[in-house]
Parts: structure tokens; C-alpha cells; sequence
């Protein structure tokens, strides 16, 4: 019988939708899935996503979280229980995290995967390499195998039949020497959606002329419950944070909808926002690049478009609201 | 105090600009031509070993794994102001040899701190430093803005979704380094010249089992519909159409 383990990612409480989407994947893959939790927060979501079993580690020196002692920690637990398959979010956490557990258990790391196929007794992964111009199909060569999942790639879907998990507390066996680095402050950025867990990222770039002219970047994600992004371009002019921008160097976004608005679309932008659901973009440039990955596309000026775009958009949300 | 050795692990990528094609049957990559540099991000590790060096001293050693063409960015981080550098001539390794390697060289040279750049352009994996530090025995920070030393006291700052972690740790060190760090620095000519005709050490590669095989590859297809339309009232309302009743995204 096979088990994956689940690492849940938890942000004020909440379990990460990308923790979410891996136990959903996970349910595709093995008979058992079992959640893996830092603290011992209950949380029927849980159930809901069919888990079998919950195991809270538990120990003093995890009140401050420190990806070195937690890998330790994640990795004793899997070598306590003979778990060979692990999952994780490629979250911000979870890409530290995952790659330093992989090595406790002299197991094989997958990164950043999009899609997961079963294959002679193997669990292939598909990932993107070279800014998503190619995929590979990676194989573990290993017994044990620590895999990642891009977000919003795999759906997170809750059972047919909720489960009656078992619970059970870890203990890891951890000294001060194992937690050399701990996080001491998380400073939001209050207020404001990231581009990284947008459902949607409307993009502005040089054709916006000037960083006065993102009002309207700003309007138009506004209306449609998205971040704002930015290309590199407007960044390095420092038009906006760097913390939007949508890129290699940047930010990689898989969002429902990706709306680009004066952005041409170079190799460097499109590395960061291919593997968007629906990509859309606004451009007064027909040949602009950028069209030829769009699923939707507008040749325009941005900033005749825009306001019209924001008008029907507020019509439809209005409509639909009533 | 003990001078501080710092460790930057730099890599050879193809261009982001580059072709990169699929054999006919998908058993390899097609890379022919390819122009390559040095990975954007390991610009910011070499700038942030040397600004560490200036605050602190010690000595910068930068280090890359790969073919003897890869020399040429060692000549870059030279030209920069690296002390010396180092190359492991191996080709082929998964990233898990090449992460055994580097761990196997900061041993030697007793690093006590690994900088490297937050992930290398062809594989996009953000693993290295993870990877390294656990191989070591110690930790790591990764996508790091802001790295502050104070005797063996670290303080950084590391980009997270929505925000940024405030980290403290103690020396010795893994960081991967995130563009806004710093600015790097441009070689001038007359170092350019001299790292020229500085020596390069070859170091023989540690054998490592691989534990990740790429067995097949492919040119994603684009699936997308493409429906490309004017500016005009009825072309805008049609696209809004598209976004909420045929993509339903909006």
C-alpha cells in the first residue's frame, strides 16, 4: 500500500491552498495520505480533503520556525514511519524546505512540478526547465522521493466522502545546534495581493508610459479582485516595487487569468507567466510577442482600452451581483 | 578571529535568449548554438562575497562546476575581485551531484559562508543552497535581499509570498542571494586583463550516485485560442465576452 505525506502549510492559521492542492494530488497517487503538520491546529479541511491521518510534530525548539530544524524533524518522522513519498508546496517555505528533507532521507528531490504520472512502479514528474521553453520528465533513481508542486497547477479538490483521520503527535529529537536559523519577523505587505497568489495578475509594462499611469493598472485589477504586476522594464525604471515583478528575475505566476497590458512580452517576462491558465494581453504592437502566447488578445492603445475595459468589467460585476 | 573564507558557487547557463530544442525522440535536449554566461543571479553572490570581504576581510574563492569552457566565468568573478578560483570538471551530474560537490569543496576549504545565486537560469530549481547546507550540517537561507554579519551573527531578509521573513542565524552559512541585494559591480579593463592570466584550480570531482534522472523531453505545445481582436466598442465588449463566458476567469 502506498503512503504520501503531505507537509500543510499553514499562513495565519489558514492551510495554503497549495498545501491543499497537494493533498489532492497526493489522493490520485497513493491509498494513504497522510497530513503533516508543525503545531497541532485541528482543521476539518482536513477531512474534507480525505486525509487518512494527521501527525502534529511537536517540540520546544520549533516555537520559532527554522527550516533547518524542521527538515530535521520532517525527515525523522519519515524514517519513523518508512515513508518513502513526500509532498510539498513550491512555496516560498516549501522550496527551502523540501530540498534539505530530500537529504536527510538520501532521497531524490523533484522541484517545481506541474504534473505527476505513475509510470512501472515510478512517480514521473513533469517540470519546466529553461524559463518553460522546454519540460522533462523527471524519474527519482532513489527508494524515497521529496517532490514540490507548483502552485495552482493541480487542482485542490475536497473527497467525495470526507474522512474520520487519526491523530497522533511526533516528537522529534532535536538539539540547538539543529535550529542555527529561525525566523524572527514577517513583515506584510499589508493591504495588498500578491502576484504569487493572485487568482488573477493584470501586468503593466513600458507601454504604460509612466509610473503615474498605473492608477490604472490599479483600477483594473481592482475591479477584477487581482494583484498588479509589473515587467521587469518598469521595475528597473523604478516605476514599481520589485516585489510585482512577473519574470526570470522576478516572480513566476500561474494565475487563472494573466491580462499584460503594454507589456511586448520578452523571453525573460514569458518565463515568468506561461503556465498561466488564460493569458490575455493588451498591446498597441500586433506583432508584439506577447500575442503569440495569448489566449486573448486586444491590439490598442492601453490607455484607450483600459478605461473602457474597467467600465464594461464594473457593468458585468454589477449585473451578475444582482 | 579566524579569516573568514567565502565561498561563491557561480554556473555556466545557456543565454536566456537562447534556442533550446528536443531530439526527435525526445531522449535529449538540442542546445547547439546556445550562447553562454554567467547566471544572472551569481552576479549578485560574487558582488555580496566581495562586499562582505570589504566589511569583514577574508578571502573570496569562486567556484563552478562544469566543462573547462566554464572557466570563463571564474575569469569574470576574478575580474571582480575574487582571490582565487576554483573549477570541478564534471558535466552530467544531477543537480544532487553537482549540490555533493560544492558541499565537498566548502569542507575543504573550511567556508564559512556559501554564497550562491537564487537559482540557475536552465534549471529554475531554487534548491542549491537548501541542498548544500544540509549537506554540511548547516543551515541555509534562500532568495535572501538583505544579509547583514556581525562577528559570527547573521541578520537577513529573505522574500516570501506577500511580504519578506526577518531571519537571524549564526555562521557557517548557506545564502542564496536575490536580485535588489546589491548592484554588482563592472570588471574594469586592466583586471579584466590580469584575471587573465591568473591560475584557475582544478579540482577532481567527488563520484556521486545520481538520484534524479531526466528521461524524456518535450517543446510544451501551445494550446492557446488566440483570438486576437481590435480596439474598437464592439471588439473590447467581445473580449470581456471571451474572459467571462468562454475562459470563465473573470
Amino acid at each position: 500500500m502506498s503512503t504520501i505525506a503531505v507537509f500543510i502549510e499553514r499562513r495565519g492559521g489558514a492551510i495554503k491552498r497549495a498545501a491543499l492542492e497537494a493533498i489532492t494530488a497526493a489522493r490520485f497517487h497513493a491509498d494513504r495520505v497522510i497530513a503533516l503538520e508543525l503545531g497541532s491546529d485541528v482543521d476539518g479541511l482536513l477531512a474534507a480533503y480525505g486525509v487518512h491521518e494527521v501527525v502534529s510534530i511537536e517540540h520546544a525548539l520549533l516555537e520559532r520556525y527554522s527550516s533547518q530544524a524542521v527538515a530535521e524533524a520532517i525527515a525523522q518522522w519519515a524514517k519513523s514511519r518508512q515513508v518513502a513519498t513526500l509532498f510539498f508546496g513550491a512555496t516560498a517555505m516549501g522550496k527551502e524546505l523540501a530540498p534539505r528533507v530530500a537529504v536527510h532521507l538520501e532521497a531524490a528531490y523533484v522541484p517545481d512540478c506541474v504534473e505527476l504520472a505513475a509510470s512501472d512502479g515510478h512517480l514521473d514528474a513533469v517540470r519546466p526547465l529553461y524559463a518553460g521553453k522546454v519540460r522533462a520528465t523527471v524519474r527519482p533513481l532513489t527508494e524515497r522521493a521529496v517532490y514540490s508542486l507548483r502552485p495552482n497547477m493541480f487542482t485542490a479538490r475536497p473527497a467525495e466522502q470526507p474522512s474520520t483521520p487519526e491523530f497522533s503527535t511526533f516528537t522529534p529529537s532535536l538539539s540547538q545546534e539543529q535550529c542555527r536559523v529561525v525566523v524572527t519577523e514577517i513583515v506584510r505587505n499589508e493591504g495588498k495581493l500578491d502576484v504569487l497568489e493572485a487568482d488573477i495578475v493584470v501586468s503593466g509594462g513600458r507601454g504604460m508610459k509612466g509610473p503615474e499611469h498605473f492608477v490604472l493598472i490599479e483600477e483594473l485589477a481592482a475591479v477584477l479582485g487581482g494583484a498588479v504586476g509589473a515587467s521587469r522594464a518598469v521595475v528597473d525604471a523604478g516605476w514599481r516595487p520589485h516585489s510585482e515583478q512577473v519574470g526570470q528575475t522576478g516572480k513566476t505566476v500561474s494565475p487563472n487569468l494573466y491580462l499584460a497590458c503594454g507589456i511586448s512580452g520578452a523571453v525573460q517576462h514569458l518565463a515568468g507567466m506561461s503556465s498561466s491558465k488564460v493569458i490575455a494581453a493588451i498591446n498597441k504592437d500586433k506583432d508584439a510577442p506577447i500575442f503569440k502566447v495569448a489566449d486573448y488578445g486586444i491590439v490598442g492603445d492601453v490607455f484607450e482600452v483600459i478605461p473602457k475595459l474597467i467600465e464594461r468589467i464594473r457593468a458585468l460585476k454589477q449585473s451578475s451581483a444582482s | 578571529m579566524v579569516v573568514m573564507t567565502i565561498l561563491t558557487c557561480i554556473s555556466y547557463v545557456p543565454d536566456t535568449a537562447a534556442k533550446i530544442g528536443v531530439t526527435a525522440d525526445g531522449s535529449g535536449l538540442e542546445l547547439g548554438g546556445a550562447k553562454y554566461i554567467l547566471n544572472p543571479y551569481d552576479e549578485f553572490a560574487i558582488e555580496e562575497a566581495l562586499l562582505q570581504r570589504e566589511r569583514h576581510g577574508g578571502r573570496v574563492v569562486a567556484l563552478t562546476v562544469g566543462s573547462d569552457a566554464a572557466k570563463e566565468i571564474l575569469r569574470t568573478a576574478l575580474a571582480m575581485g575574487a582571490d582565487s578560483a576554483a573549477i570541478i570538471a564534471a558535466t552530467g551530474l544531477d543537480s544532487f551531484g553537482v549540490a555533493a560537490n560544492i558541499a565537498a569543496y566548502a569542507n575543504a576549504i573550511n567556508a564559512s559562508l556559501v554564497l550562491l545565486g537564487r537559482q540557475s537560469i536552465d534549471h529554475d530549481s531554487f534548491q542549491m543552497a537548501s541542498t548544500v547546507g544540509a549537506l554540511l550540517g548547516i543551515p541555509a537561507i534562500s532568495v535572501v535581499s538583505k544579509l547583514d554579519i556581525e562577528g559570527d551573527r547573521v541578520r537577513a531578509e529573505r522574500d516570501i509570498e506577500g511580504g519578506k521573513e526577518v531571519l537571524e542565524a549564526t555562521l557557517p552559512l548557506v545564502v542564496s542571494v536575490q536580485k535588489g541585494i546589491n548592484n554588482p559591480r563592472y570588471p574594469k579593463l586592466p583586471e579584466i586583463m590580469k584575471a587573465k592570466s591568473k591560475p584557475i584550480e582544478s579540482v577532481e570531482p567527488v563520484a556521486v550516485s545520481p538520484r534524479a534522472a531526466m528521461v524524456r523531453y518535450q517543446v510544451p505545445q501551445l494550446k492557446r485560442a488566440n483570438k486576437i481582436l481590435g480596439d474598437s466598442d464592439a471588439d473590447i465588449t467581445e473580449f470581456v465576452r471571451l474572459l467571462h463566458e468562454e475562459a470563465k476567469v473573470i
